[in-house]
């Protein structure tokens, strides 16, 4: 118990967050809206970080969380330069457009 | 000397090495004396161990080179046996191989594989020695095969000719078929006696049953059967003869075909233990004898009448070997490879100075132009139909009295085959040296003696033919046999001979009498009459026909054993083959090509797509790892 | 309150909270609407790491996500100009399919607590390791050379965007 609520319900919490990130990042098809999602989805990681380093008393945990924040602000930085690169290219951020993996 | 004797087949290895590998660097006369000489030196101390054996009490050394195989119970030293059998195949080898080294050095001369000959030569030689020094199953099997692939080498000698490649093909593959049988031998040897070692096997051989004795022998003796040309396996050895005429001489008349007599002579135990083998080796023997004797009445090729000859003269050796006359056979053995070797010779003198000419029918008259290929030949022909006091009649009659012993009917199909050699012998030596020469006027002119190096070696073998008979005289006669004297320390169940003096004397004047007859036949037939071989298969009557086609044994086999063969092969490259091996493995090729053109359809590059198979995949991992 | 503590609560409201402005994220047209739906979410997320006693870890929250992040993701999405009009969708189809398939891992994942059974959680005292001064202690104790790498990902970052980001000589 985590000042009166079980951790089940955190790892509930984080558990429905992570899904309507991967939901997000499976329905949409703007660039930028599922990079959000995915940025949902790591917030989710997160919160069961942080509940799990709670409950242990340990404080790697959220040490682990900053890094990830660290790491997700380099990411987001490098992410968005890159789709603006593409928009710049071929004005559109549009996924099923940029099916060149393909070839 | 003896305990040098591994010298004897060393000498042969290092002429094969040299040769080998610098024969083309090597001038003719240097090639071809290296390897004589080496041989020569081999025959040399054979000779010297072989007088110290004489005056030695103990008759059976053993000398050890070195630890061959050695696996928890198969333990096979490599080591020699020298006794009287050994010591006197020694000397024949080494002898009769000198002589033939010599003659080849002037038959060969203008052959561009001269020192390749050479090569294969002592070759031969080395793994002939290997095969008879051998003190276990194992060393005589490396021999066998070793002279197995000489001879192969040796009978497409000269590649450039297709038929002869098939001929070699088929002595190889003949072969194949008897060492089968003695690879199977040796491992049941193996398996009854807990070793291959002549010894260990022999004392032991008392102690199995009859059965595996028997079946021992008779695997044994498919084995001499392909060596030495016995029916079925002989149609190699007439084809053999597409190699050079020395070959012929040393691998197929004297030496390598002489290996299954040997084989059997040195396993006499079982032969004398097992009676349905040593029926069975002397019912092929006399069949051979007779059967080949018949084809050889009508060949033309001076080869193939020599080569028929010698299956002839080796089914009476088997003979000889089946009712248990064993010196008698190894005495047979000497003096075949005597006059045998100097009638090859001979003959190849002949078609030295026909300019490559074989048949006979295009020969006649040479009797003058050639006098002592003349000469010596007659001697050789004189000694093969069993005339005293050749060397042919007392080894010949020794068998013949040892198989009238044992029963008569055999004793007068032996007394045929020898009629019929006779027959065929001098019908040869009429139809070459005498009447009007019927070759090309260029061959006629063409003709000429051969070089020394060849009248030599044939002067020596005339006397040896001639003399060779003092080495077994009957021992009614009061005489020593030294033959059979010699060699009883290794014929462990001997059966003296019990016939009277005067059944002795009666058979030997039968034997000379029935000889005189048909050679006084054959005389009148060609000489007289001068009957000339038929030019025309039509003109032959149906029997003539048969014999002449050498009874249809090639093509029997040919419509028995390869076309069925070659049917099933095809039938099996068709359908195994090319339907089930390649169609699984092309199968394997297309269904994955398959599967790629299907899966490809997944890479869609659609980001979306690939998403949803990556969450489901997810999915999937935590429904197995957790749930399931 | 209703037999609830207050912490109850407020993690019953954050987490609804923090849900639906998930699934606004998601199904809003706009998606400047998205980022600002995002920007709450993460604000809801960082009010459960203050009832988690995460001080330090929410300001940060906050600070970099809510703050830096979500202006950047904004100010992209102003510079490409996106709106409704220009927003593509999937078809129907692709989207039941994805909540299908959302669906499903969420029935995976919960079957996965379950099927994990009692995990042997349980808390170990309520030590005050949230806070500046306990955290920075451990970051700079036992993470000190992580944490100079970081520096050095933020940077090398930084250079990435810039060098990516642009123009090239010659391009209009």
């Amino acid at each position: 118990m985590l000042n009166g609520i079980s951790i089940n319900y955190y790892i509930l919490l984080s558990a429905v967050l992570f899904i309507i990130g991967a939901v997000g990042v499976m329905a949409r098809r703007n660039s930028i809206i599922i990079f959000m999602c995915i940025e949902l989805m790591l917030n989710a990681v997160n919160l069961m970080l942080v509940s799990f380093s709670t409950l242990h008393n340990d404080a790697k945990g959220q040490v682990f969380v900053f890094f990830i924040m660290a790491v997700a602000a380099a990411e987001v930085a490098v992410g968005l330069a890159i789709l603006s690169m593409i928009y710049r290219n071929i004005k559109n951020i549009d996924t099923d457009l940029l099916s060149n993996l393909k070839n | 000397m003896i305990k040098l004797i591994a010298l004897v087949p060393l000498f042969p290895l290092i002429g094969f090495l040299i040769n080998g590998f610098f024969g083309k660097k090597l001038s003719k006369g240097l090639s071809g004396g290296i390897a004589s000489v080496s041989v020569l030196a081999s025959f040399i101390v054979a000779v010297l161990a072989f007088l110290e054996l004489e005056h030695s009490t103990n008759k059976s050394h053993v000398v050890e080179l070195f630890s061959w195989i050695s696996a928890d119970t198969l333990n096979i030293p490599f080591e020699f046996l020298y006794d009287p059998l050994s010591a006197w195949f020694l000397l024949i080898i080494t002898g009769i191989g000198f002589l033939i080294h010599i003659y080849s050095t002037g038959y060969m001369h203008d052959d561009a594989g001269f020192s390749r000959f050479f090569t294969y030569l002592n070759l031969f030689v080395f793994f002939m020695l290997l095969l008879v020094m051998g003190n276990n199953y194992l060393i005589m099997f490396v021999g066998w095969e070793g002279v197995g692939l000489c001879s192969y080498l040796l009978i497409g000698f000269w590649f450039k000719n297709q038929a002869y490649n098939d001929a070699a093909r088929k002595a190889f593959v003949m072969n194949r078929i008897g060492d089968l049988g003695f690879l199977l031998g040796i491992i049941l040897i193996f398996v009854s006696y807990g070793s291959i070692s002549y010894g260990d096997v022999f004392s032991r051989a008392g102690v199995s049953s009859n059965a595996v004795v028997t079946a021992i022998a008779l695997l044994l003796f498919i084995g001499a059967m392909g060596k030495s040309a016995q029916i079925p396996l002989y149609t190699w050895l007439p084809d053999a003869m597409a190699g050079p005429t020395p070959v012929s001489a040393l691998i197929h008349a004297a030496t390598m075909v002489t290996a299954g007599i040997y084989m059997i002579v040195r396993s006499n135990v079982f032969y004398s233990i097992s009676e349905v083998a040593s029926e069975t080796v002397a019912i092929v023997g006399v069949v051979t004898a007779i059967f080949a004797a018949t084809i050889g009445l009508l060949q033309n090729d001076i080869k193939k009448i020599l080569a028929y000859s010698t299956v002839s003269q080796l089914g009476l050796m088997f003979l000889g070997l089946g009712v248990g006359a064993f010196s008698s056979s190894v005495f047979h053995v000497t003096t075949h490879a005597f006059f045998k070797a100097l009638l090859f010779l001979g003959a190849g003198s002949v078609i030295h100075a026909m300019g490559g000419e074989q048949d006979i029918r295009k020969m006649g008259g040479l009797k003058g132009k050639i006098k002592i290929t003349y000469i010596t030949m007659l001697l050789g022909t004189i000694a093969i139909s069993g005339i005293p006091p050749f060397s042919g009649f007392f080894s010949k009659d020794e068998i013949l009295a040892h198989t009238y012993e044992h029963s008569k009917l055999l004793w007068v199909l032996g007394m045929i085959a020898s009629m019929l050699t006779a027959f065929y012998m001098f019908r040869m030596l009429f139809l070459t040296f005498f009447g009007k020469f019927r070759g090309t006027h260029e061959q006629e002119h063409h003709l000429h003696e051969s070089p020394s190096s060849m009248t030599i070696p044939l002067m020596v073998l005339a006397a040896l033919s001639v003399l060779g008979g003092a080495l077994g005289l009957p021992e009614f006669w009061h005489m020593p046999n030294w033959m059979s004297e010699h060699l009883s320390p290794i014929i462990l169940h001997k059966n003296p001979s019990a016939l009277d003096h005067t059944t002795e004397w009666t058979l030997m004047g039968l034997a000379v009498v029935a000889a005189g007859v048909v050679i006084y036949f054959a005389h009148a037939m060609f000489i007289t009459n001068g009957v000339l071989p038929l030019e025309n298969e039509e003109k032959m009557k149906p029997w003539q026909k048969l014999i002449y086609n050498k009874y249809y044994v090639d093509e029997f086999y040919d419509a028995v054993i390869r076309k069925p063969l070659d049917l099933i092969s095809t039938a099996f490259y068709k359908f195994l083959d090319l339907q089930v091996i390649d169609g699984l493995v092309n199968g394997v090729g297309s269904m994955v090509k398959g599967t790629g053109n299907v899966v490809r359809l997944l890479q869609s590059g659609n980001i979306g797509f690939y998403i949803v198979s990556m969450v489901l995949g997810v999915i999937l991992i935590l429904l197995f790892t957790f749930i399931i | 309150m209703l037999g609830y503590t207050i912490t109850q609560w407020l993690f019953g409201i954050l987490s609804f909270l923090a849900i639906m402005f998930g699934l606004m994220v998601v199904f809003s047209r706009n998606p400047v609407n998205s980022v600002l739906y995002l920007v709450m979410t993460f604000f809801c997320i960082a009010g459960h790491y203050l009832l988690l006693n995460a001080q330090f870890l929410a300001i940060v929250h906050i600070v970099v996500y809510a703050g830096a992040i979500m202006v950047l993701f904004l100010f992209v999405i102003m510079l490409m100009n996106l709106n409704e009009d220009t927003e593509p969708q999937r078809t129907w189809l692709s989207k039941i399919i994805a909540a299908v398939a959302g669906g499903l891992m969420l029935f995976v994942m919960v079957g996965s607590l379950k099927g994990a059974g009692d995990m042997g959680l349980q808390q170990y005292g309520n030590a005050q390791i949230g806070f500046v001064k306990n955290l920075g202690a451990v970051l700079f104790k036992d993470f000190l050379f992580p944490f100079e790498i970081a520096s050095v990902l933020l940077l090398a970052a930084m250079v990435g965007a810039i060098m990516i980001g642009k123009k090239e000589a010659g391009e209009s």
